[in-house]
């Protein structure tokens, strides 16, 4: 199963509410999936600044003076703010490259869970209650987000395997299905240089939307081609800097329900998920068509196809 | 009338009061409140009684449904009317996929759009949808009427067997072995009664009749190595 959860606010208000919201949607899906959770918040930028989220399960050793191991490295000062297993870097515009090649340097255990302006991972193993609550997910603010709770079938139970996947700065990815042809995909990304970490099949998918992004394709011309490549079942959700992305696969097994109102668009696996978000009684409500890719974006209109990635 | 809290009560409180009514029930009409997309909210019943679900529902309710009238005021989940054998369920909003799977008899009657693969496998159950339905309806269906006063998705009637489809609007496309069919009084008469049951106000005169063309499910000495 896996349960999915998007909410993308327009109303300015609920902004200091997202982390709030989200928190509440993800844990109503706990029944569809127990072993691993992850939520991906999109708050506020710094000028000149950007964000890398590392992981390590020995936070204690890993963190200890990594902020300042850094700061070398990029030649200006970098923040760190710990939140359990995680910690959220703050480095100058343009130096992420170079501090990704130092990570393993500092300390083989860290482990990258997302890059970018406004992106934020943070995921582990365990329930989305548990999981939003040893990283306070509740009291985060942003403009969007998206959550995933897993009920793991292709690969193991583990931080890596959990999802929002990074596919690309202030890009991410979260799946409810199994893909089918995942081996032989990722035989043919790696051949193509492409860095694929686990034998997890949404990272497969996850690399394969990061590499047609390389090759120049937008995000939705990649999620587009994704339809004729990816060979299985999945409803996957995108995040970008600005908006989210909402495609099924031409089946269109795995369940999926969007409900737009005046304040926010979200997304559920079920309804269930969506029942207690405001107006929800006079919300548009209505499952996303197999095979088409969906767009909401903060820059304009709602479309059925991509304004920005 | 009846009033029972799903919040309040719980999903197996709720479903334990209305399994406990008996043909000769006093006690006929009954509302669910606070349905929130729970799951199997009134699966099972069997008893000449009338259910309004208040709200949207989640999976399967009404499943294995007898005698029951069930109203669902809102939007209904996955597999709603799964296998439903006798009895009626009226959807005011818009049904999920695999809406009346397997059902053998009774009607589900949907006031909105019905999602993918609507009566997949129906053996005898009677579906009628105000609006569109999605692809692989009616898959393998075998007996029953599948009544669309809208459009119908890709691969309607996939691999049927006898039951019949009739169509007001476009059909995407046709599954295998699915065929346009003739009009004839016998089948303006079955759409007759079901639109009044329905309470549409369609004409029977606009609808086009689809079927199995029978060429599949026979077996055929030709195909032998296909087995």
């Amino acid at each position: 199963m896996c349960g999915i959860v998007g909410l993308f606010l327009k109303d300015k208000a609920l902004e200091p509410k997202l982390g709030e919201m989200l928190t509440a949607m993800l844990i109503t899906m706990t029944d569809r999936g127990p072993d691993s959770a992850g939520i991906a918040i999109y708050g506020a930028e710094t000028a000149a600044k950007t964000k890398l989220v590392v992981q390590s399960d020995t936070p204690d050793i890993a963190f200890a003076g990594l902020d300042t191991a850094l700061s070398k490295v990029v030649g200006s000062t970098v923040t760190m703010t710990v939140r359990s297993t995680h910690a959220v870097l703050t480095l100058p515009s343009g130096t992420t490259a170079a501090a990704r090649a130092a990570l393993p340097k500092i300390d083989p255990s860290l482990r990258v869970m997302s890059s970018g302006d406004s992106l934020e991972i943070y995921k582990e193993v365990g329930l989305p209650k548990d999981v939003a609550a040893r990283f306070d997910v509740a009291s985060m603010s942003g403009t969007h987000g998206i959550g995933h709770t897993r009920m793991a079938t292709e690969s193991a139970v583990t931080t890596m395997g959990a999802h929002p996947f990074n596919t690309g700065d202030d890009q991410c990815l979260v799946h409810n299905g199994s893909l089918s042809n995942h081996n032989s995909l990722r035989r043919q990304l790696r051949r193509d240089g492409v860095h694929i970490e686990t034998e997890n099949d949404t990272e497969v998918g996850a690399a394969y939307l990061t590499w047609q992004m390389q090759k120049g394709a937008t995000l939705g011309e990649a999620l587009t081609s994704s339809l004729d490549d990816l060979d299985g079942f999945f409803t996957f959700v995108v995040g970008t800097k600005d908006g989210f992305g909402v495609v099924r696969d031409p089946i269109a097994c795995k369940p999926a329900v969007m409900a737009e109102t005046d304040q926010y668009v979200a997304f559920g696996s079920e309804y269930r998920a969506l029942v207690n978000l405001p107006g929800i009684e006079n919300a548009r409500v209505w499952e996303p068509e197999p095979a088409t890719v969906y767009f909401w974006s903060h820059d304009t209109a709602p479309t059925s196809s991509e304004k920005a990635a | 009338m009846q009033t029972l809290d799903l919040t309040k009560l719980g999903l197996r409180d709720v479903n334990k009061t209305l399994h406990a009514q008996t043909a000769d029930t006093n006690q006929t009409s009954w509302t669910i409140e606070n349905a929130k997309g729970s799951h199997a909210i009134a699966c099972g019943l069997n008893a000449p009684i009338e259910v309004t679900v208040k709200g949207s529902t989640g999976y399967y309710c009404g499943g294995m449904n007898q005698q029951a009238t069930i109203n669902i005021h809102g939007s209904a989940g996955p597999g709603t009317g799964e296998n439903i054998m006798s009895g009626k369920i009226v959807i005011e909003g818009d049904a999920s996929q695999y809406l009346g799977a397997t059902g053998h008899g009774g009607l589900i009657v949907v006031k909105g759009n019905a999602s993918s693969r609507c009566g997949i496998s129906m053996k005898g159950v009677n579906i009628v949808v105000q609006g569109n339905i999605g692809h692989m309806s009616a898959f393998m269906g075998q007996s029953g009427n599948l009544v669309v006063c809208g459009d119908a998705g890709d691969a309607l009637g996939d691999s049927c067997y006898e039951a019949r489809f009739f169509v007001r609007g476009k059909v995407k496309s046709l599954g295998a072995d699915c065929e346009k069919k003739e009009m004839r009084p016998e089948h303006i008469a079955i759409l007759t009664e079901l639109l009044a049951e329905a309470g549409f106000d369609a004409k029977p005169e606009e609808f086009t009749r689809y079927g199995s063309a029978r060429k599949l499910y026979n077996f055929d000495v030709d195909n032998a190595a296909a087995y």
